[in-house]
């Protein structure tokens, strides 16, 4: 074999190729330190002591341990007169999220099939016009809201709150949902057409089958987002009808002067597991169904 | 008796009129090609028979029926498209069966039905296979399979060969061929290629510009075109059209055309010819030209004329020839052992009981 001779070019370009690897994980390594750092920061106040805490301040390296703040934020801790902790706001949530997450991602499902494979005269502008509230500040919607849910019956409730997230949530449901369906092939509907199938037959047999890719993406779009909503939670409900997010603000205001940073912490976090846990199952799912549309 | 009657079937789409007044009919059993270039509405024309496209106006019928309203489950179709529309997330029998099942058909007759369709394609081994784990070629038997399992009045296939490679396109033309033999069901087949259409079908409705340009028997539309475009699309290389002129040589009538400044070729006619002085599209199939041998001599019909070979494409079977005659360049298509050289001055032999004359205004056969 002969000798292969030294390249000054190529051992440059070899050289320059792992300097550039360098910089960018080192940017990378950076900017995830940046983002993770407050949750370990908060993770690590929900195991110290409270005075400890105090002693060296909310940012600083753990040098006790307890498991005490936990139980009390779920149970026990008092939140505007009420000592019974977080739980109950957090099965609020749990309630308002589930259903809300299901309706409207079984409505966006129907919409997005009939915008995309039976168009009619018209559905391009209708969809048009649903594709506003994607765009439309949820503030804007409040006083309708409280004015209607009032009409309804539904106020202070979580059915409301349901309600609201469910009509709210439509316009993302169906954009997605409707623009997945547009890459299956038209044929696939004439097909079943001949083949005697209906409307929903279609839909059951042929559409949902191909549909788990954008399904996954709108229940977690849905679930996270309606889950870490805050404002119709703390507007339209009080008391012990608000969703978790409005009751850790609720938590913050209390009136004591003290402090409580662990038990504090802790509840954000109990505030903050059910989405982190959804994308840590589902966020696989999420960025490969997002570009599910652009590839064959 | 008649199993499709198309009668002035017009379609528009806003103000552009797709299809202009279609008029087809087909006898039981028949395979009728509907052919042309793309855009020409014959896949328009299938989907309206199909009931997956409204009808602007005019009447469709499949048996006695007037189907104009009748929905697609209810016309008693199958339709094969061209690319298959399998149901990806079913099996290869479930693909099959979700017709039957649509139609609440007994369990035990729809597995009679697959198990007979399946043996018929020899498909059997795939019956539990899905869709992407096929190859083209058994996606297209599996599409032909689901609409045979139908049992249908009309079989309706849009392209379904267009996406296979060539060797395997032929091997399924004739599959398609033997099929229609065997179950002589009533088909209708939308193609753009010409050569399917003359071995499937048995009569071709060739369209062009939303009107059907003619509608006969392959051998007619082949050796008698209707006009120029449906001359000029069947036929591969296509026909030859050159000017001419009719006139009276030897008291015969001929057509005459330049061949440079000073020289004309002449050739007689062996058919009927119009009027001495008319001007005239003279048509001739590459396959008409040959090279003049002395033995020709006295057949009747046989014209002969001189032309400069430019390009010889040899392709094995038969060698094509770019021909200059006259100012024009026309292709003939010859036997390899007498193919011409290139650059070689030819005495070309051109037999005129083949050839066609159209009129130059109206483009249409004399």
């Amino acid at each position: 074999m002969a000798d292969i001779a030294y390249d000054r070019a190529a051992a440059g370009a070899a050289r320059r190729h792992i300097l550039t690897r360098v910089v960018i994980y080192g940017i990378l390594t950076l900017f995830a330190a940046v983002y993770v750092l407050p949750l370990l920061v908060v993770i690590a106040n929900s195991f110290r002591e409270l005075p400890e805490i105090s002693q060296n301040g909310l940012i600083a390296f753990p040098k006790s341990f307890q498991f005490d703040a936990w139980p009390e934020a779920w149970s026990t801790y008092c939140i505007g007169g009420t000592c019974e902790g977080m739980h109950r706001y957090f099965w609020n949530s749990v309630r308002m999220v589930v259903p809300a997450t299901i309706i409207s991602t079984a409505l966006g499902a129907v919409n997005g099939y009939v915008l995309s494979k039976w168009k009619f005269r018209g559905s391009e502008v209708l969809f048009t016009c649903m594709l506003l509230g994607v765009f439309m500040p949820g503030q804007i919607a409040l006083l309708p809201w409280a004015f209607l849910l009032g009409k309804l019956g539904l106020a202070n409730s979580v059915y409301g709150l349901i309600l609201v997230h469910c009509i709210q949530g439509i316009s993302f449901t169906t954009l997605f949902c409707r623009n997945y369906y547009l890459s299956i092939p038209d044929d696939l509907i004439k097909a079943a057409r001949i083949d005697g199938a209906g409307f929903w037959r279609i839909f059951r047999r042929i559409i949902l089958p191909l549909s788990p890719p954008i399904l996954i993406v709108t229940v977690i779009w849905q679930f996270t987002g309606i889950w870490n909503e805050y404002l119709f939670g703390v507007v339209l409900n009080s008391g012990q009808q608000q969703p978790i997010t409005a009751a850790l603000v609720a938590l913050s205001t209390n009136g004591t002067n003290v402090r409580v940073y662990d038990v504090m912490s802790a509840a954000v976090l109990i505030g903050a597991l059910p989405p982190l846990l959804v994308y840590f199952f589902g966020g696989k799912y999420f960025v490969r169904g997002l570009t599910a549309g652009a590839i064959k | 008796m008649s199993s499709l009657t198309i009668r002035n079937i017009r379609k528009s789409f806003g103000a552009v009129d797709v299809l202009k007044g279609i008029n087809i009919e087909a006898d039981t059993g028949e395979f009728i090609a509907l052919v042309g270039p793309s855009g020409c509405g014959k896949s328009t024309l299938l989907a309206m028979i199909a009931g997956l496209e409204t009808i602007t106006s005019g009447e469709i019928y499949i048996g006695d029926r007037l189907v104009n309203s009748v929905a697609p489950k209810d016309r008693d179709i199958a339709m094969v498209f061209q690319s298959y529309a399998l149901y990806p997330t079913m099996s290869v029998r479930e693909n099959m069966a979700f017709g039957m099942e649509s139609r609440g058909v007994p369990r035990a007759e729809q597995k009679a039905a697959i198990a007979r369709v399946a043996a018929l394609l020899q498909i059997e081994p795939l019956l539990n296979r899905k869709p992407g784990q096929l190859s083209g070629g058994q996606r297209q038997r599996v599409a032909m399979g689901r609409a045979l399992v139908r049992d249908p009045v009309l079989f309706l296939f849009d392209e379904p060969l267009s996406n296979l490679d060539a060797k395997l396109r032929v091997d399924m033309r004739t599959e398609i061929k033997k099929l229609h033999n065997n179950i002589g069901k009533t088909t209708i087949y939308v193609t753009h290629d010409q050569v399917e259409a003359m071995t499937l079908a048995s009569r071709i409705a060739v369209m062009h510009k939303g009107e059907v340009q003619q509608y006969d028997e392959p051998d007619v539309v082949y050796n008698r075109p209707a006009n120029i475009f449906v001359a000029g699309f069947m036929g591969s290389p296509s026909m030859n059209f050159i000017p001419a002129e009719v006139v009276l040589a030897e008291g015969r009538p001929s057509v005459r055309f330049a061949l440079s400044d000073k020289e004309t070729a002449t050739l007689a006619l062996a058919g009927a010819a119009p009027g001495t002085g008319a001007s005239v599209i003279l048509g001739i199939r590459p396959e008409h030209f040959s090279r003049y041998k002395a033995e020709m001599d006295g057949r009747p019909g046989i014209a002969t004329l001189s032309a400069s070979v430019e390009v010889v494409e040899p392709t094995g079977a038969e060698t094509m020839a770019v021909l200059r005659i006259g100012g024009k360049e026309v292709v003939g298509r010859f036997d390899p052992n007498d193919a011409p050289k290139q650059g070689e001055m030819m005495q070309l032999a051109v037999d005129m009981t083949r050839a066609c004359l159209f009129d130059p205004a109206s483009e249409t056969l004399i």
